[in-house]
């Protein structure tokens, strides 16, 4: 479903990686690996389509994901090391806009059972500022939470700055995802169970993709 | 190569290959921009003859009309080439964009120069507000910007193609920049101190001027050709051919 | 589409609520740096009343500039911006958005706020109505044409002074009619041609900008 053909990435004078190739089908989940500066968040940022490679493509279905760069983006997730949060809006009000400007309902019944799920709900109205550096990020997550339906999802070092019960959570939203057909990209350094799993890796140190046994 | 590869001008759109090309066609472009210069100086000084009410002053004219001619024209080549390099996303493209800022700037500069130079002893001020001075003065701002911009951008990348968005934002602004100035002078000013009042164009004069136009732009040719070989240089040098060009000449 | 819009603005314009200090402070920019002139050039009345309607427009023009390190800086510095070149909307429409909520709360005060000032260099009534009337057409033009020079410059060092240099030399057209259309009502000349003029460049710049921006942003963001 994601298919990448020789993809080559050169940022400034330095290339980090090339002739990558690999291919990711429903139910799957892709593990980036490599040292810091090997290229990963470049990676992840050319399959959300915001870095363009220099050299070779990316196919989503069968076509570029660059002659539908609108319907490519409705099909993912993408959450950084950034959070993407507006330091003073509260964490309902930041969920809205991130659910209204995906596309989806933006009812506060919705944002606050997905805050719930991981146990940020009574953040839902205290303003992004004075939430703690985990709770930033769980309500960053939170998101995943309403995007079952969102067929690819794109997340770097997802793990950081959680505590045992977020990682838990995390991983059984993960397994959910992957169980009804979904796609994953993640990039970590922690060794999680799901992670464990992982069907597909690409270590950028070595440029190689290996396939793994399930 | 083997005999049936036809020849194509885009072999020559990589750096690798104009290279070579620019640095023979550039003394050509240098020789004919001394001579169409030194044609185009005889006529202003020697042949076009003495005004009856600016005397020997106005001969300035010929240097400052060309330069303004081609400090416009420049910035339509600017934008014209970032604009392929955009679209098209070639490299040698926004090479020579940024290779002709300088020479757009510098004839900006000289239009600037020799406007002051003729307002002194014609009307006793070293700067007139008339539209033509003060439209130069804002493209003089807009090469500024674009070489600012792309100098502020570490990423070589990024730098072409933010400039080549700034360069055709200011495509389309200029003509609004002109008409507007042009207006505004017209209300404020009054006609007398125009320099659209220069003599009425002998024929000799409006000769003169084209030749010098065509000399300036003989000499941007030369030295845009000139500065690219640069930019490619600093821009390649990690690649092999650069480097046995560079430590060949070591 | 319109939804989505429509969040990007309310989202702003809450944030600019949540954050007042920053709205006033541009509008006190206004003010202060219009009672430089006559401070600068003296008291004398016709003198003052002259130079007025260039004295306002610039002011206005340098406030909407600062005020453009908050279009997109924050978004980009917090990773807002990478979400909504992310979302599934057309980026010219969330820009739209973007600059829409910019000039409510950055050009809209100034255009409240010039009728004041413009009594303080005693310009007659017409004139003032005209004056208002030229930046309600003129502001939404700086807000657009900026928003391309702050997307050009973002996460650049030393973009302030940058965007300036970037976006002062495209303001000229609209400082020229729009004072002029200021000068002309006082020396009772018309200024329907002035108005008009302005008129199309907000038409050509909604056209053009927002598509601009949107491609400087997706250059700046790669």
């Amino acid at each position: 479903m994601l298919e990448a053909r020789r993809l080559e990435c050169t940022r400034g004078e330095r290339r980090l990686f090339s002739e990558l190739s690999f291919r990711l089908g429903r139910g799957q989940l892709l593990r980036v690996a490599g040292a810091n500066g090997s290229g990963k968040t470049s990676l992840l940022r050319i399959m959300c389509g915001l870095l363009a490679p220099s050299a070779g493509e990316l196919r989503w279905r069968g076509r570029p994901i660059r002659a539908e760069r609108e319907e490519y983006s409705r099909s993912l997730v993408f959450i950084g090391h950034l959070n993407a949060l507006k330091d003073d809006l509260t964490a309902l009000e930041n969920l809205q806009v991130t659910a209204a400007l995906a596309g989806m309902s933006a009812e506060a019944g919705r944002m606050l059972a997905a805050l719930d799920r991981f146990g940020v709900a009574h953040c839902a109205e205290l303003p992004a500022k004075v939430l703690s550096q985990g709770q930033r990020r769980r309500v960053a997550l939170s998101r995943l939470a309403l995007s079952a339906a969102v067929p690819l999802w794109i997340l770097d070092e997802p793990f950081s700055a959680l505590d045992a019960g977020a990682v838990a959570e995390l991983e059984r939203l993960l397994a959910a995802h992957l169980a009804s057909g979904g796609m994953v990209v993640l990039t970590t350094h922690q060794e999680v169970q799901v992670v464990a799993h992982a069907v597909l890796r690409v270590d950028l140190d070595a440029h190689t993709a290996a396939l793994l046994a399930a | 190569m083997s005999k049936s590869e036809r020849f194509s001008w885009f072999r020559f759109s990589s750096p690798q290959t104009f290279y070579p090309l620019a640095g023979t066609l550039q003394p050509w472009f240098a020789a004919a921009a001394t001579l169409l210069c030194a044609a185009g100086l005889y006529i202003s000084f020697f042949v076009a003859p003495t005004d009856a009410q600016q005397g020997e002053a106005y001969r300035i004219i010929f240097i400052h009309v060309p330069a303004a001619w081609m400090s416009m024209f420049l910035y339509l080549v600017m934008g014209f080439w970032s604009g392929v390099g955009l679209v098209l996303n070639t490299r040698l493209s926004s090479m020579v964009a940024t290779a002709l800022a300088p020479t757009g700037a510098l004839f900006t500069f000289i239009a600037l120069w020799t406007g002051a130079l003729w307002g002194k002893p014609t009307w006793g001020t070293w700067w007139v507000w008339d539209a033509r001075l003060t439209s130069e003065l804002i493209l003089l701002f807009l090469y500024i910007g674009f070489m600012a911009l792309q100098a502020a951008i570490d990423d070589q990348r990024r730098a072409d193609k933010a400039g080549a968005v700034l360069a055709l934002v200011g495509v389309i602004n200029i003509p609004i920049i002109y008409f507007s100035v042009k207006w505004w002078s017209t209300l404020h000013q009054g006609a007398s101190v125009s320099m659209k009042s220069a003599p009425s164009m002998a024929t000799t004069m409006l000769i003169g001027m084209l030749v010098m136009a065509l000399g300036f732009w003989m000499y941007s040719i030369a030295a845009v050709l000139a500065r690219v070989r640069c930019v490619i240089l600093e821009r390649e040098r990690h690649t092999e051919w650069v480097m046995e060009e560079v430590g060949g000449q070591a | 589409m319109i939804r989505a819009l429509g969040w990007v603005l309310r989202r702003d314009l809450l944030l600019a609520f949540r954050r007042r200090g920053d709205v006033v402070n541009a509008l006190v920019f206004f003010v202060i740096v219009v009672s430089l002139f006559p401070l600068g050039v003296g008291p004398e009345a016709s003198q003052l009343r002259n130079m007025a309607p260039g004295v306002l427009w610039v002011a206005a023009l340098l406030a909407c500039m600062l005020s453009l390190a908050r279009l997109f800086a924050p978004d980009h510095q917090d990773g807002t911006l990478e979400q909504m070149l992310l979302a599934g909307e057309p980026l010219v429409v969330l820009v739209m958005g973007k600059v829409i909520s910019h000039w409510l709360v950055s050009g809209l005060p100034l255009v409240l706020m010039a009728p004041l000032l413009g009594l303080q260099f005693d310009l007659p009534g017409d004139a003032l109505a005209v004056l208002c009337l030229s930046l309600l057409l003129g502001t939404p033009v700086l807000s657009l044409i900026g928003a391309v020079g702050a997307a050009l410059t973002l996460g650049v060092r030393g973009s302030g002074v940058l965007v300036a240099l970037l976006v002062l030399p495209l303001y000229v057209p609209v400082l020229i009619f729009g004072a002029g259309s200021v000068g002309a009502t006082a020396a009772g000349t018309g200024a329907e041609a002035h108005l008009l003029l302005l008129g199309g460049f907000l038409a050509l710049a909604l056209v053009l900008a927002p598509w601009a921006s949107a491609a400087a942003l997706r250059i700046a963001m790669e």
